[in-house]
């Protein structure tokens, strides 16, 4: 019986996870098949996409044709449930920027978390990312090196599967080479994308997403993965056969119901059930870590959702993957005579370095794609091919007004047709209606294109979290109070972006819908918006600068880790999902190697 | 016959007229905030009838099912005509009207939440605007005009660009009409059609585009 409550828990796991995303979903992974007894703590309610998952529904099928509500913000048929921009019950305060700009804060309450959701784009850190201030004396280094998590690296694209191409560029690392698998066959707008980017300097890769273009190496991955671990291996094997190949349709931010993409609940939790290792409580809301008398985490305490009682468990190791800034709440919030500070606190950096992406984003209308005849484009249903950052020797020769690139990702082709396809065509049409818009329609149909900016973020002292010293949680557990405020850097960067994606639609042939914005300050997105929040529990090479070491493990309180994005000092252009899955697997393995030294 | 006055009182009417927001349902923990907190509380507001964060994503929905529907007959038959002149029967795919636009539009101006009840106010406004104006230049309503007629308003606002700065609110509104209309057409299997849509089903591998296509346009 792997979902257990409060009151049927075993007596004693070796771990708690608090957590069940792309981090608490790789450390269960990693730790059950190795044999230790793991209990996982998710805030929302169970969620199976086999049955969940709306995969071929047509938005005439859903209310308002699938369009966003505040309900429900990225559509009807968002794999997200009890979440969003807003979660019922469980406010949080943002103090605007300067600009009156306000962070806003992504949460998915749902087993599985955001992984259910998300893109899918899976790009590596390359070693520039690692080491950024050694670079160009700006923000923090990481303590360890690219060649640290390459390994890792390799093993997450092999159980999660990614496609992508193998080719290496200047800072965009490929693995050995047998750990992708096939992109996608690219569009008609992404030859498109190729043929006329390099005309302003720009070169077009493979896009990487984790999605299975083709079965999972059954055979050879499982002893590559598990050496030496014959029940891990076949396991995992069975795993890898009960997942499909993609169907080339239905959108991934529906979740999928066949596994052909990486969700926690599709790819990481199945395999760690089936060791009968791990045991899972839902509706349980976290707020404390407990301490034994010798400075050391013995447990957590927690709320059941539906009943509010006021509940706990007990392990040996506790590992937070609750999202980079519930995991500093849960810390700041953990405060006694002891720890006035909160837990892991001593070096009041809990909470601190809080980094997004920069996005900035322009569309356009490009005449060559217009009237094609009919093509099935929904392909792997995301970025097919994109753009690596192209102007690291130009930075580092201090020609650009800001020191950190950005990738593109590109978007077109004939997507299933949705509320807003023909959204505010007069730009285009003149204002028709009659015959001749559905003229129009069948014209333009497929013929717009999608420019992405995804922009790494420099650290700076404006953006932090604390503990709202007021408002409350319908649990009664004291918020968060964001504060944000974007640099420089990351605003004239998302100009560039703007200036550079024009520049690129007239290469194409093509026009902007709307004016590329040239004002760095609203070139920009607001904070949060990218939904890659990382740092607060940033990790470092030393206790005084940092909350978590090189393992992820925290300074303060050996037998406590941090599996989620909350220990990145540097959030790269990189889309961070990876990299919290490589890291949270490297942690383990730590965890595993003390365990077996009996040092924790 | 019907003055440009009388018909911006019409207008006001009908905003006076449109039914208050239905009460919010109220958050237990709708706190104030407090003196202390520097900052805003960022928090989720319950919609009464909303479908809520976690509705059933697999069954098909009805239209009124969720939320009661606003338009009455006289209301109905105004926009069927306007949503049959935006998109009419072809040759390829039949008008608007015949395959559920009209509940489509009116589920979109009755449901709960600021969007959809910024589009209600526009249309049902809008609504008022067409027929008066039908009154001021035939004297008859909207939907009883010959279709140059109705053409001849439609003329007038299609464009927001184009159209006459008094005229600038029953552009807008055109406007929301014919996103709508769009988006109730081209949701449906016949709007997936009319655009010869052919994704959505599970296939064995991606080939991608013909090579032959590629050639003609130049990218191979």
């Amino acid at each position: 019986m792997p979902f257990v409550t409060a009151s049927t828990q075993r007596g004693s796991y070796d771990v708690i996870i608090v957590g069940s995303g792309a981090g608490g979903g790789q450390a269960a992974y990693t730790l059950c098949m190795e044999g230790v007894r793991v209990l996982m703590l998710e805030a929302g309610r169970r969620y199976s996409p086999a049955r969940e998952t709306p995969m071929f529904q047509t938005p005439d099928m859903a209310p308002l044709g699938d369009a966003v509500t505040p309900d429900k913000n990225f559509g009807f048929y968002d794999a997200t449930v009890d979440g969003g921009w807003d979660v019922p019950g469980q406010p949080y305060v943002t103090v605007p920027d300067k600009w009156g700009g306000r962070f806003t804060w992504w949460r998915a309450r749902m087993l599985g978390g955001r992984t259910n959701h998300w893109g899918r784009i899976s790009l590596r850190n390359g070693p520039y990312d690692f080491k950024p201030k050694s670079r160009d004396g700006l923000g923090l280094d990481w303590p360890i090196t690219y060649d640290d998590v390459a390994p890792y690296y390799d093993k997450v694209e092999m159980l999660v599967g990614v496609y992508g191409g193998d080719e290496s560029r200047e800072n965009t690392p490929a693995g050995p080479g047998d750990t992708l698998l096939p992109p996608p066959t690219p569009l008609v707008s992404d030859h498109l994308f190729m043929q006329r980017a390099p005309r302003v300097g720009i070169a077009v890769l493979p896009g990487r997403r984790a999605v299975l273009t083709r079965a999972q190496d059954h055979r050879t991955f499982p002893g590559k993965l598990h050496p030496g671990n014959p029940r891990a291996q076949k396991i995992l094997a069975e795993a890898m056969r009960k997942r499909s190949p993609c169907l080339w349709a239905t959108p991934c931010g529906r979740g999928c119901a066949v596994a052909a993409n990486y969700q926690s609940t599709t790819v990481h939790l199945p395999p760690a059930l089936a060791t009968g290792n791990l045991d899972i409580i839902a509706n349980a809301m976290v707020y404390e870590v407990t301490m034994d008398g010798n400075g050391r985490a013995n447990g957590v305490r927690f709320i059941d959702a539906i009943s509010g009682r006021h509940e706990q468990a007990k392990a040996r190791i506790v590992v937070l993957g609750a999202s980079a800034f519930e995991t500093a709440r849960i810390l700041l919030n953990s405060k006694s005579g002891r720890y006035p500070d909160g837990l892991a606190n001593s070096s009041g950096l809990v909470g601190r370095y809080i980094l997004d992406t920069v996005g900035s984003s322009v569309s356009g209308q490009i005449p060559l794609l217009e009237s094609l005849p009919p093509l099935n484009e929904n392909a792997a249903g995301g970025l097919q091919v994109y753009a690596p950052w192209w102007l690291y020797k130009e930075q580092l020769a201090h020609k650009l007004p800001f020191p950190r690139g950005y990738h593109i990702e590109y978007g077109g082709g004939k997507q299933m047709p949705g509320a807003y396809t023909f959204y505010d065509l007069e730009w285009l049409t003149g204002g028709s209606y009659g015959k001749k818009l559905k003229e129009d329609a069948r014209r333009y149909y497929g013929s717009f294109v999608e420019f992405d900016g995804r922009g790494a973020m420099v650290p700076n002292d404006n953006c932090y979290l604390e503990i709202d010293p007021k408002v409350k949680d319908r649990f009664g557990i004291p918020v968060l109070r964001v504060h944000w405020q974007w640099g420089d850097y990351e605003q004239r960067q998302a100009a560039h972006m703007q200036e550079t994606f024009g520049a690129v639609v007239e290469a194409m042939g093509g026009r902007v819908q709307t004016p590329v914005i040239t004002d760095p300050v609203k070139a920009i997105s607001s904070g949060g918006q990218m939904i890659h929040e990382v740092g607060g529990t940033v990790m470092g090479a030393e206790a005084r600068s940092s909350v978590t070491n090189r393992w992820s493990q925290t300074w303060d309180v050996a037998n406590l880790f941090v599996a989620d994005g909350g220990v990145f000092p540097y959030n790269a252009d990189k889309n961070p999902t990876l990299t919290i899955m490589a890291l949270a697997w490297r942690m383990s393995d730590h965890i595993l190697e003390r365990m077996r030294r009996r040092e924790i | 016959m019907t003055d440009r006055r009388t018909t911006i009182k019409l207008i006001m009417a009908a905003a006076a007229g449109v039914p208050a927001l239905r009460a919010m349902a109220t958050d237990p923990t709708d706190f104030q905030p407090d003196p202390r907190t520097t900052g805003d509380v960022q928090r989720y507001v319950p919609f009464m009838d909303g479908y809520g964060p976690d509705p059933n994503l697999i069954k098909a929905y009805e239209k009124g099912e969720l939320w009661p529907l606003t338009l009455n007959a006289q209301q109905r038959q105004l926009a069927t005509t306007l949503a049959d002149l935006i998109i009419p029967a072809d040759e390829h795919s039949p008008s608007a009207s015949a395959v559920g636009t009209v509940d489509f539009i009116d589920e979109w101006i009755s449901a709960p939440y600021p969007q959809q009840r910024k589009d209600r106010d526009t249309v049902l406004n809008g609504f008022l605007w067409l027929d008066g104006e039908a009154q001021h230049r035939s004297g008859r309503s909207f939907a009883s005009l010959h279709e140059a007629q109705q053409r001849a308003i439609c003329d007038s606002v299609c464009d927001p660009t184009r159209a006459a700065a008094q005229l600038q609110k029953p552009a807008q509104f055109f406007a929301t009409y014919r996103n709508l209309t769009t988006a109730g057409f081209y949701t449906t299997l016949a709007g997936r059609q009319d655009l010869k849509y052919v994704g959505n089903v599970p296939l064995q591998r991606f080939d991608g585009p013909p090579i032959e296509l590629l050639k003609r346009l130049g990218l191979a």
